[in-house]
Parts: structure tokens; sequence; C-alpha cells
């Protein structure tokens, strides 16, 4: 019960936190949707990487990491370094320079304005949208994977058969907490928020990595018990036997699959949160931070991760003393879906003081809501911009167009806690992020060919986010919706669906009239 | 020439990510680090450098007097 007293202390304190960054709250739209004109280079680089890290660091790379082994580390982390600061060097200074040079806000007035078409905005803002939503779930479906192991026995009137926490009610109070701050004061909000946690998760994960390999009997004990095929990328199956049955788990990574996962990361182009951080910088040396430090905040927050996933692997090795009793008895047995669970049980069965534990849980929790604040926010900017006061015929007061926004943020988070909650047992975090990251990868030959080639046409853009949004759906219905999938040995949908973009669009631009002399004017230096 | 030199090393990179030579060995640096986690740790490390290296000599300063307006 400590631990969740502490969890409830931290969440006390980031509310106050939000509520005071209210004091500096102007009461206009602008500031509310656009403070990031006033953060500086630190700030930036944690808003930016909070909110790319999510769930899917801590929770789902540890889980990743115990299903699968050492691979995890290059599938997304040492690639998302290389390729995430390309995109913030080569997509992001570019964005910056148009959006300050002719007063761009969002991801879809700079398409509008480079593709000559206001239509093209509300193709593509539903379909934003519908990527974004998955990116939401896992984290609330992450706070469920978190929160419940830890309260196990604790809730025994609540209605779940092990006194556990509710989910409903782990969903109501994140989604909440969230929500309370991003109401009170925006865009400035989030991004103290966003510092505030990315610290406090990044020291959390440093110290439940310590102390969990304390618990193993150091870093040598613990990796020495370890399932060895876990060690190696070579893949092999191991057999896991669950309460629903025995099944064979694939360990390992085809080399195909490592190849093709490199597409994934190219998603931080298209993010529209990191469009927005882009075309609204007070200046472009702001990025600098952000492009340096970006890949050794990761490898800070990823190497612990997959370390803890690969010891807990310990359950595999027969004869094995460490992961004989309750709750890690249970890593065993763990089905797929549920291997989010890995970092919560291996802290509970290891670390005995309560109060460490709930300091870590709250160091989870941060990664996980210092993703949903930017992106509910950014969503009811676009919204806002984009739909209802784009080509708007009536004048909406300030205030007319602050509740339009909050509204549609209301009912983004609720369509994400209900979608939670019947999500919540069949899917795993990291395969489900995978899928929100491949849509938005497979979309960056939009934006490379509008920043980069003059003959890009608005057919051409089109094509593109028609055919990658079709291929998307394809593969996600093939897949289970959201399940690991590959085919042909290894390749990940990713790769085909971001060559069918590229090709969509060169086929529409080259089929079409070039742009006209203003518009290559406007955007080519 | 300097946008080919930063395209050429990113590939260069890009295939390095690939490190065939490590995938079945299970070896461990300094008694605890799988050498594949290690390899990749140490690529983490070596892509900042080569950001903070693009950051100093290729920043692009044109295109920035273009955004505050200057002719360029």
């Amino acid at each position: 019960m400590q631990s969740i007293i502490v969890i409830a202390i931290y969440l006390g304190l980031l509310l106050g936190l939000a509520l005071f960054s209210k004091t500096f709250f102007r009461g206009t739209s602008k500031d509310y949707f656009v403070a990031s004109h006033s953060i500086g280079p630190f700030m930036l680089l944690m808003s930016v990487f909070g909110t790319t890290m999510t769930a899917f660091a801590l929770v789902g790379s540890t889980g990743k990491a115990f299903q699968r082994g050492v691979g995890t580390y290059g599938l997304m982390a040492s690639s998302s370094g290389l390729i995430h600061a390309a995109c913030f060097f080569f997509i992001g200074i570019k964005l910056w320079a148009i959006g300050k040079r002719h007063g761009y806000v969002t991801q879809i007035q700079f398409f509008r304005g480079r593709f000559e078409s206001s239509t093209f905005g509300y193709l593509l803002f539903p379909i934003l949208v519908l990527l974004v939503i998955p990116y939401l779930l896992i984290g609330v479906i992450g706070s469920y994977r978190v929160l419940g192991p830890l309260s196990r026995g604790l809730f025994p009137g609540m209605g779940m058969p092990d006194g556990s926490l509710p989910p409903w009610l782990i969903g109501l109070v994140i989604c909440g907490v969230v929500l309370t701050y991003i109401f009170a004061g925006g865009s400035r909000a989030a991004a103290w928020a966003n510092t505030f946690q990315t610290i406090v998760f990044m020291i959390m994960g440093v110290l439940a990595f310590t102390l969990i390999s304390k618990g193993l009997g150091g870093l040598q004990a613990a990796i020495e018990q370890a399932n060895p095929a876990h060690l190696v990328r070579t893949p092999s199956e191991i057999e896991v036997v669950t309460k629903e049955g025995t099944f064979l788990r694939e360990v390992g990574v085809p080399p195909l699959m490592f190849l093709t996962y490199m597409f994934i990361p190219l998603s931080v182009g298209m993010f529209p949160h990191l469009f927005q951080h882009w075309l609204t910088a007070r200046s472009a040396q702001a990025f600098k931070l952000t492009v340096i430090a970006h890949p050794i905040c990761i490898m800070i927050v990823w190497v612990p991760c997959v370390l803890i996933g690969l010891w807990a692997t310990g359950g595999f090795v027969e004869g094995n003393e460490a992961f004989a009793k309750p709750p890690l008895a249970f890593l065993k047995g763990l089905p797929d879906a549920s291997v989010g669970a890995v970092l919560s049980l291996t802290l509970k069965g290891l670390v005995a003081n309560p109060i460490v534990v709930g300091l870590v849980t709250a160091g989870i929790l941060a990664a996980i809501m210092s993703s949903l604040d930017s992106q509910f926010l950014c969503l009811g900017t676009m919204f806002t911009n984009d739909i209802v006061l784009h080509n708007a015929k009536r004048k909406y007061t300030d205030n007319q167009i602050l509740l339009i926004a909050r509204g549609f943020v209301v009912g983004i988070v609720l369509i994400t806690f209900i979608l939670s909650l019947a999500l919540r047992e069949v899917q795993n975090v990291f395969d489900l992020a995978i899928w929100s990251f491949s849509g938005f990868a497979a979309l960056t030959p939009l934006v490379i060919a509008a920043l980069y080639w003059r003959r890009a046409t608005r057919a051409g853009a089109y094509a593109c986010v028609i055919s990658v949004t079709v291929t998307w759906l394809i593969f996600f219905v093939v897949s289970g919706f959201g399940g690991e999938y590959t085919f042909g040995g290894g390749i990940k949908p990713v790769a085909i669906m971001w060559l069918v973009g590229a090709v969509a669009m060169i086929a529409g631009s080259l089929a079409t009239k070039p742009p006209s002399d203003e518009t290559v004017a406007k955007f080519f230096p | 020439m300097k946008t080919k030199i930063i395209v050429a090393v990113f590939i260069l990179f890009a295939v390095l990510h690939q490190d065939s030579w490590n995938w079945d060995n299970s070896d461990l640096i300094m008694g605890f680090m799988p050498v594949g986690l290690f390899y990749h740790a140490t690529y983490s490390i070596m892509a900042a450098v080569f950001w903070a290296l693009v950051m100093k000599f290729a920043w692009p300063t044109r295109l920035e007097k273009w955004a505050d307006g200057q002719d360029v």
C-alpha cells in the first residue's frame, strides 16, 4: 500500500507543478497552442525525448527483450539514435525555417501550402488521428500493465479476482491527471510537466536497474542466470507453459526483420507533435542539443531496460532458485500479450522496499504521461486550427477557440480510454506501438518530397497518403489488429508501406503538372 | 559537398548497424554486457559524436538567414 501512496503523492506533485505553470498562462489561444516559442534547448530536448519514449521505452523494451532477447536494443534504440537525429537535422531545421518565414504552426497548414490544396488537410487529419490513437493506447495500456501487478492483493473489494486496482480506475486517474494539466496551462504546462517527468523516469530507470541487479546478486550474476538463447540474435524457439496451454515463443531476430526495422524510426519525421515543435521553435539553434543528446538519452534508458528483460529470462532456466517463488515464478508462464508486465513483476519480486517500488513505478508512469500530454494537445491544436478555423465563415472568440480545442481533446481521451479497456488483454504494448510508428514512417516520403523535390505535386501527395493508408489497413487487419507481424522470413510491413508511398509520390507527381513557380519560390530558398 | 559527406557517413552508419558478425556471439563484455548489446550501445555514442560534428561543421547558416528574412 505504501507504493500506491508514493505514486499518489507523485501524481499530486505533478498536478501542482502544472497548475503553477498556469500562473504564466496569458489566457490566449496562441499561448495555449504554441508556448514552444519560449522553450529553450534543454526543455526542448526533454520534451521531445519524453514524448518519443512513452510506455514503449520502459515497459515495452523490457518486455520485448524478455520475449526476443538482446537484439531488441538494435531493433529500435541504436537505429533511432541515428535516424531520429537525421530527421531532426534534415527535416526539422528546414521545417523550422519555412514555419518561421511563412507563419505555419501545424503540419496540415504546411502541407496545404506546399501542395496548394485545402482539401488535402481534410484527408490527412483523420489519418493522423487514426495513427496517433495506437500511440495513445500504448500509454494507457502500459499503465494497466504496471499498476495492475503492483497493486495485486491490495484492493480486494474492487471487483478484480486478484485484488488489484481495476483497469478502469487506473485509466481514469492517468487520463484525468494529464487532462487536468493540459486544461490548466496548455502547451506550457505540457512542456514543464514533460521536462519534470523525463528527468524523473530517467533517474528512476537507473534506480530500478541498480536495485534489480542487486536483488539478483550483482550485474555478473544477473546476466549469468539469463536464458542463453536470449543473449544472441540467432532465431530459436522456447516452450512457454501458460494457463491457456503450451506454445512456442520465437526468440532472437531474423536478419530481414533486423534490417527492415530500420524504417520504423523514420516515424519521427511525420509525428504531428514534433512537426509543431519544429514549425514553432523560437530558434533553430534550440535543436542542436536535441540532435546531439537524443542518441545518448535513448541509450541511458534502453540499455538498463533491455538488461532487466534479459535477466528476467532466468525464469526459463531450470533450477534457477531466484525465479522459483511468486511473483517471479509467474514470468515463466507469461503470454506474449502480457510481457509488458515483466518490469513491474521483477521490481516487485526483487525489491523489498515498497517506497522504492512506488518511486520507480511513478517513474514509469512519468514516461507514459509525458507522451500522452503532447499528443492530446497536438490533436486539439490541429482540430481547432486546421478543421474548425480553416476557411471558417464565422468569427470565433478566443474563449470559444479554447473551448473547441479542449472539447476535442476530451473526446479523444474518451475514445482512447474506452479502446484501452477493450484491448488491454490482447495487445503487447511494444507491438501496438510499432503499428503506429510504421504508419507515420511510411508517410515520410511525403515530407521528404515536400522539402527536397521541387517537382512533387498535389496528385503525388494524394497518391502517397492514400496508398500508404490502404496498405497500412491491409497489413493491420492481416496482423490480427496490432499483433507482431512479418512475412517473407522477417520483413516488417513498414518497408513495403514506405516503398509503396515513395513510388506513389513519384508516379503521381511525374504524371501531373509541376507546382506553380510561386509555390516553388516560397518553399525552396 | 558537406551534405554529400553527411549522407555518405550516414549510409556507412546504417551498414554498420547490421553487425552480422555479432549475430550468434554470446560473449560478455566486462562480465555483464552481452557483446550484441555493448556494440549497439557504443554505436549510440558514436552516432551522438557524428551528429555533434555535423552540428559544428555543417550547420545550415544560409537557411537560418533565409528564415530570418535576410537575403541569401
